[in-house]
């Protein structure tokens, strides 16, 4: 490709427009949280910094952006700073290909699909530095439960989208919501898969009732326990930014992105993004936390047989039809 | 590998690759309180547990032996804070029984009211810490918004919402009022209503029941060996409960059941602390509506010398048998007071249960202990 001269700024309008939708969804969706925790617990929330505490989140994060970093003396302190970053990176490359509209989208890829997926399967591997370089073995139990975990989930959330890809024929996000025009959005034909994938993003996202990696009870913070300043708030950042993908993948696969009356599509898109993001913290703050054997054999024993059984059965009916 | 030992000394060099010691505590969010256990573990999986403690020592049987009967009173209720009045009752009637003090019926229907209500504010607070434990927060929440209102009507009489120092030899400290009557009967009403959100939320959730079930199972037979008691007990099938078997105060004249659950585990205990908690609102409304006129306090000595000799009384609290030993020399102190706490023997069974289990599951069966860590260091 020719570097032109509009070629290099849009490449700066997507980065200045990712960098602005993960800040401000994280502030958004951290306030969010509190505010559904708060209300599910007979509380408000936050009240104080701004409209209806909307501000609370920046003011947590300039303190956070003043607070010491703490580096454990016997950590490795290569991984130590890599691990955060290789959890945010991915996530912040993963956003480039969804489309928010028919045409707000950073960059139109055939295998946008595949590349979310693929970039999502590295913030395991930024919990696992994570674990593994501050030389805490709460750290490396709450990473190595992460470890575990990505293998019950991630073959069972690619069996989930494989019939997906067989009815619309695509690997393109864009093409997959094109495909959903005019006919019933996929959650309609594939409600197995839809079920399945939400319980799977959970798992993805380290959310309760599966967040065993920091699991608080059990293993203080887990991978993040060493974690101080701003080098904590990063991994809170790419857990946000990583539920905000997780969510926009669902609604495009299943819920027809951005198609909907009367608003306009950008706005249905987030509408559906927030609504699978509601649901999560929904779970969080009423369930209690699986134990990691259980969710294991859930994930191996549940998840992964009906999801390659509902997959097959897509491929039957359609080389029938 | 398996035997349990006195001191945990590992040999660091001779355990196999996948093994370790994990420290859990004196600072970890799923002890509450400073205990500290050494976990020797295979990956996740435990192979030896051994609490250590001490952290919280404060040599609450020496100092007794320093005070008067009066000052050793309020500073006994901080070893179980959550269940500061059954150390005051225990105390009290332990002394009364001692000297021979009358005291008048008001009185001791206040105190079983009073120690009913803060029997049920204890099995709150341990309804959300256990779920605390299991990862769900919110519970937490819903029973504090209870505990609140209990801790309220306390307040009201006792002047103190923690720790509280109410009951004097003789009888009570104050007479309570129609408005705190009116207030406890109001709460009783209201947690008829809201005990089923708590099941609804809590005990029909598959992930509970997963989670609780067939962990941490105590067979009846080890009950006795480890000196277990209160619900812990009774969650492993034995009917036995202090204010039935050796009845006090005027729990002989009041109907109430005691909840036995059979099956041993974590789900058992939970339930059968549900069910406490129902029974202790029946108590309530019997001591409400029964309630005698009268003085609440009978004529004692300023100086309270017990005559020389030795006593012992026990008392349910909400974790277990608390019994008191006294040695009086005739003096105005006591010559020596021993405190046998049901927080210190439940926890014994602790690395019997923990070992072989998950890392997961050891921290849910602490929680159901139910433990007050300074009640185990005293």
């Amino acid at each position: 490709m020719m570097i032109t001269e509009i070629s290099i700024l849009r490449t700066l309008l997507t980065i200045t427009g990712i960098t602005l939708v993960v800040g401000i969804n994280a502030v958004f969706v951290v306030w969010l949280e509190r505010k559904v925790a708060g209300h599910m617990q007979f509380r408000l929330g936050p009240t104080e910094v701004g409209p209806a505490g909307l501000l609370q989140t920046v003011a947590d994060g300039l303190k956070l952006l003043s607070k010491q970093i703490i580096f454990p003396s016997s950590a490795d302190t290569p991984i130590f700073i890599l691990a955060p970053i290789i959890c945010l990176i991915p996530v912040f490359v993963a956003l480039v290909p969804v489309p928010f509209s028919e045409t707000l989208q950073a960059h139109e890829l055939d295998i946008g699909l595949l590349l979310v997926i693929a970039l999502g399967l590295l913030n395991t591997l930024g919990i696992l530095l994570a674990g593994w370089g501050c030389d805490n073995k709460y750290a490396l139990l709450g990473a190595s439960r992460a470890v575990a975990q990505i293998l019950a989930y991630k073959i069972p959330l690619l069996l989930c989208i494989l019939p997906v890809i067989l009815l619309a024929g695509t690997f393109s996000l864009r093409e997959i919501v094109v495909a959903q025009e005019g006919t019933m959005w996929f959650a309609f034909y594939q409600p197995v898969a839809f079920f399945m994938y939400l319980i799977a993003i959970t798992m993805e996202t380290n959310r309760s009732p599966f967040d065993f990696a920091e699991a608080e009870s059990e293993l203080v913070a887990g991978f993040h326990t060493e974690y101080s300043g701003m080098m904590f708030s990063l991994f809170f950042l790419a857990e946000y930014t990583y539920m905000f993908l997780a969510s926009a993948i669902a609604s495009i696969l299943f819920l027809g992105g951005w198609l909907g009356p009367i608003l306009p599509g950008p706005v249905w898109m987030l509408l559906k993004i927030y609504f699978f993001l509601f649901l999560m913290m929904w779970f969080r703050w009423t369930f209690p936390r699986v134990r990691v054997d259980q969710m294991l054999a859930f994930g191996w024993k549940i998840l992964l047989p009906v999801s390659l059984l509902n997959f097959l059965f897509t491929a039957g009916v359609m080389a029938v039809l | 590998m398996f035997e349990s030992k006195t001191a945990p000394t590992y040999h660091l060099e001779s355990m196999e690759e996948n093994q370790f010691v994990l420290n859990l505590g004196p600072q970890h969010p799923g002890t509450h309180g400073v205990l500290r256990v050494v976990l020797h573990m295979d990956g996740e999986y435990i192979l030896t547990a051994d609490p250590v403690l001490g952290y919280g020592h404060r040599m609450q049987e020496k100092i007794a032996e320093t005070m008067t009967y009066t000052q050793v009173l309020p500073y006994m209720a901080r070893m179980d804070y959550l269940g500061a009045l059954f150390y005051n009752q225990a105390w009290v009637c332990l002394v009364e029984k001692m000297c021979g003090f009358e005291v008048p019926k008001r009185a001791e229907y206040i105190r079983v009211l009073c120690a009913e209500l803060n029997r049920i504010a204890s099995h709150f607070l341990w309804f959300g810490a256990f779920l605390l434990d299991l990862g769900a927060f919110t519970p937490f929440l819903h029973a504090f918004a209870d505990r609140e209102r209990i801790l309220d009507l306390l307040e009201s009489v006792t002047g103190s919402r923690l720790t509280h120092c109410y009951f004097r030899f003789g009888g009570v400290g104050a007479d309570v009022d129609n408005v705190f009557l009116a207030g406890a009967q109001a709460f009783v009403d209201h947690m008829r209503k809201h005990l089923p959100t708590y099941h609804s939320l809590v005990t029909g959730n598959v992930i509970f029941q997963q989670r609780t079930k067939d962990v941490g199972v105590i067979l009846p037979f080890e009950t006795w060996g480890y000196g277990i008691s209160g619900p812990v007990l009774r969650g492993s099938g034995k009917q036995y409960d202090v204010r039935t078997s050796e009845p006090y105060s005027i729990y002989p004249e009041l109907d109430f059941k005691v909840p036995v659950e059979q099956a041993g585990d974590c789900l058992a205990r939970y339930l059968v602390r549900l069910r406490e908690i129902e029974e202790s609102l029946n108590i309530i409304e019997q001591t409400i509506a029964g309630m005698p006129k009268g003085p609440v306090r009978s004529k004692v000595p300023k100086i309270i010398k017990p005559p020389e000799g030795e006593a012992a009384m026990a008392v349910e609290t909400p974790r277990g048998e608390l019994m008191i030993y006294l040695v009086s020399d005739g003096s105005t102190v006591p010559y020596r007071v021993k405190y046998r706490v049901p927080s210190f023997a439940n926890l014994s069974i602790f690395s019997h249960l923990a070992r072989g289990r998950l890392l997961a599951d050891a921290l849910a069966i602490l929680g159901s202990l139910d433990m007050v860590i300074p009640e185990v260091d005293r």
